[in-house]
């Protein structure tokens, strides 16, 4: 048989040096740019409140709080793990709780249907307004606030999923036709591939959603979830006016956010950096 | 049955389409093709081209009057993969590679991908793209990702390709490569082949018979006999007998044009 010839030359094309260079700083500034602000922040921060004498009951220097997170350190990291462990169980129940049932509403337009408006109706519920009623009828505290996390996580993803199973394209569903695809064929090398850029998308934002949710509800239990997560502390400490202790709580809520956020992009980097637009680096 | 001829690989008797927001799409439509044909359905977009083809394809379902394929009805019986299959756009998977974008088919019929390799590396190389095994689709020009996409289609050793307005989206350069490509391959594994274009040069260039649709409804409105297209060559492009044909078939289109007023 004969061939169809494509001419190209196999001579290596070296990237030349400014080039490089210029790679190679992005990758830095990506990195300096972002922390340098922060420090700079931290360092004004401790600066003005040194200079304007501000008491540390209303504002504590950013030393105070890393002092005040050493000393407290092993208590509040007790608490810190019972958020984790609160965020990521409602997280992973979220993401397979919404991809089940999304795969069933995107295959079945009569479930979507009939079981849409439940979904809804969770969603734009606001979780404070639900979470006492959870609190009450839920005999375990953490049972309780691990649904009132779940819920707020899990509408993104069931509804990213739907959209995304929807999304793959009608002439590749033609493709698969034309081969007899099994169901199951039809799914794990269609649907499921084609819907992952949005589950993603939405894992990114679950993500988030599930630690507020958990802090949220934490606050509504109140003394109700004696002791327990960083929420806790937070209120605990404000009725006891340790002002500092509070900053130190909230720097770990934000530190867990920021974990959640940096492991998901990295995930969703890991899975669609070949292939899909929104990881691919463009080249200039 | 028994009445056809021997040769009738596809056989099109009285089909109507309608679909379900009341467009007619296809209008009575009759049509037999032979094996080792090559047919091209030529027509303004809207007439019915693509609805004919995927119907051909067993994708879509006739409203009324049959459809046989190589002596089965349509989309029913008949081996899987004996029908290829090409889009306008190539239709490739964006996370799969070039090397499983053409496994596709055969890994859905479960062949193993030890199995399928030699098969796959011998396809890639005839569409010319043996170095591309492991680039991904947005590493490709639009030509490369349409000879994927042919390559995909013939990896099962298919009877019957069906072309849709494959290089319609092409630069000209590409496309008159790319014709002579699909010609070649049409030779090489002795299919037959339905080729939809808008083009009346690309049509005639490539077919033994233009099949001429009109639209509003879709109907076959003539069939144009031409000489068969084995070891063409880009000369024939501005020969006198190319001119000829083209002539005799713009003229048959515009005939169809004044019938319909637009
Ligand atoms: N799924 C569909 N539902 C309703 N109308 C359709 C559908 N597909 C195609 N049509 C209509 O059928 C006619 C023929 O379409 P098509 O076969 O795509 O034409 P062509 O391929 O010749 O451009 C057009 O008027 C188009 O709008
Ligand atoms: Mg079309």
């Amino acid at each position: 048989m004969s061939t169809i010839e494509i001419h190209d030359e196999d001579t290596p094309v070296m990237m030349n040096a400014s080039q490089l260079q210029r790679e190679r700083r992005d990758k830095r500034m990506q990195v300096i740019m972002p922390l340098g602000a922060l420090v700079i922040a931290v360092l004004l921060w401790e600066f003005l409140v040194w200079y304007n004498e501000v008491p540390h009951y209303l504002i504590p220097a950013p030393s105070l709080i890393l002092k005040t997170l050493w000393v407290e350190g092993p208590s509040l990291l007790g608490s810190a793990w019972f958020t984790v462990k609160l965020t990521l169980m409602s997280l992973a129940l979220a993401m397979i709780g919404g991809v089940l049932l999304g795969m069933l509403f995107a295959l079945s337009r009569t479930v979507e249907m009939s079981l849409f408006p439940f979904a809804v109706i969770l969603q734009v519920t606001p979780i404070v307004a639900i979470a006492p009623l959870i609190l009450i009828y839920v005999d375990s505290t953490f049972s309780a606030l691990l649904i009132c996390a779940w819920i707020v996580a899990f509408f993104p993803i069931l509804s990213n999923t739907v959209i995304g199973i929807r999304s793959a394209d009608h002439n590749l569903r033609d493709m698969f036709s034309l081969y007899h695809a099994t169901p199951w064929q039809r799914l794990r090398f269609l649907l499921v591939p084609s819907a992952l850029p949005y589950f993603m998308a939405a894992l990114k934002i679950a993500g988030g959603l599930a630690l507020i949710g958990a802090v949220v509800a934490e606050f509504v239990a109140g003394s109700a979830g004696q002791n327990t997560g960083l929420a806790s502390r937070i209120l605990e400490s404000s009725f006891r006016n340790e002002i500092p202790k509070m900053f130190a709580a909230l720097l770990l809520v934000s530190l867990l956010g920021i974990a959640i956020f940096l492991a998901t992009s990295f995930l969703s980097k890991l899975v669609l950096g070949k292939w899909h637009e929104s990881e691919i680096k463009r080249e200039r | 049955m028994a009445a056809q001829p021997v040769d009738a690989l596809i056989d099109v008797r009285n089909v109507h389409k309608i679909f379900g927001n009341g467009t007619v799409a296809i209008k009575d439509m009759s049509l037999t093709i032979s094996e080792g044909e090559f047919v091209s359905f030529l027509g303004p977009s809207g007439c019915g081209k693509s609805t004919a083809l995927k119907m051909i394809a067993g994708l879509l379902s006739v409203s009324a009057g049959e459809i046989d394929v190589n002596g089965h009805p349509a989309g029913q019986g008949g081996e899987t993969g004996d029908i290829g299959y090409v889009f306008q756009d190539a239709t490739l998977m964006p996370w799969a590679n070039v090397f499983d974008n053409v496994f596709l088919p055969l890994r859905l019929q479960g062949v193993s991908r030890r199995d399928a390799t030699p098969r796959i590396t011998e396809v890639l190389a005839q569409v010319g793209l043996s170095k591309f095994h492991k680039s991904y689709p947005r590493e490709l020009s639009g030509g490369m990702k349409m000879r994927v996409s042919i390559a995909r289609a013939l990896v099962t050793n298919p009877k019957l390709l069906l072309l849709d307005e494959p290089f319609a989206a092409l630069d000209e350069i590409t496309r008159f490569k790319l014709n002579n490509d699909v010609l070649r391959l049409w030779e090489e594994n002795n299919l037959t082949v339905i080729f939809v274009t808008h083009s009346v040069f690309e049509s005639v260039y490539m077919s033994s018979r233009v099949v001429l649709m009109g639209a509003r409804p879709g109907r076959v409105i003539e069939e144009i006999e031409l000489p068969r297209a084995v070891g063409r060559t880009d000369e024939y492009r501005t020969s006198a007998e190319f001119g000829e044909h083209a002539r005799t078939v713009t003229q048959a289109l515009e005939r169809t044009m004044t019938n319909v007023d637009h």
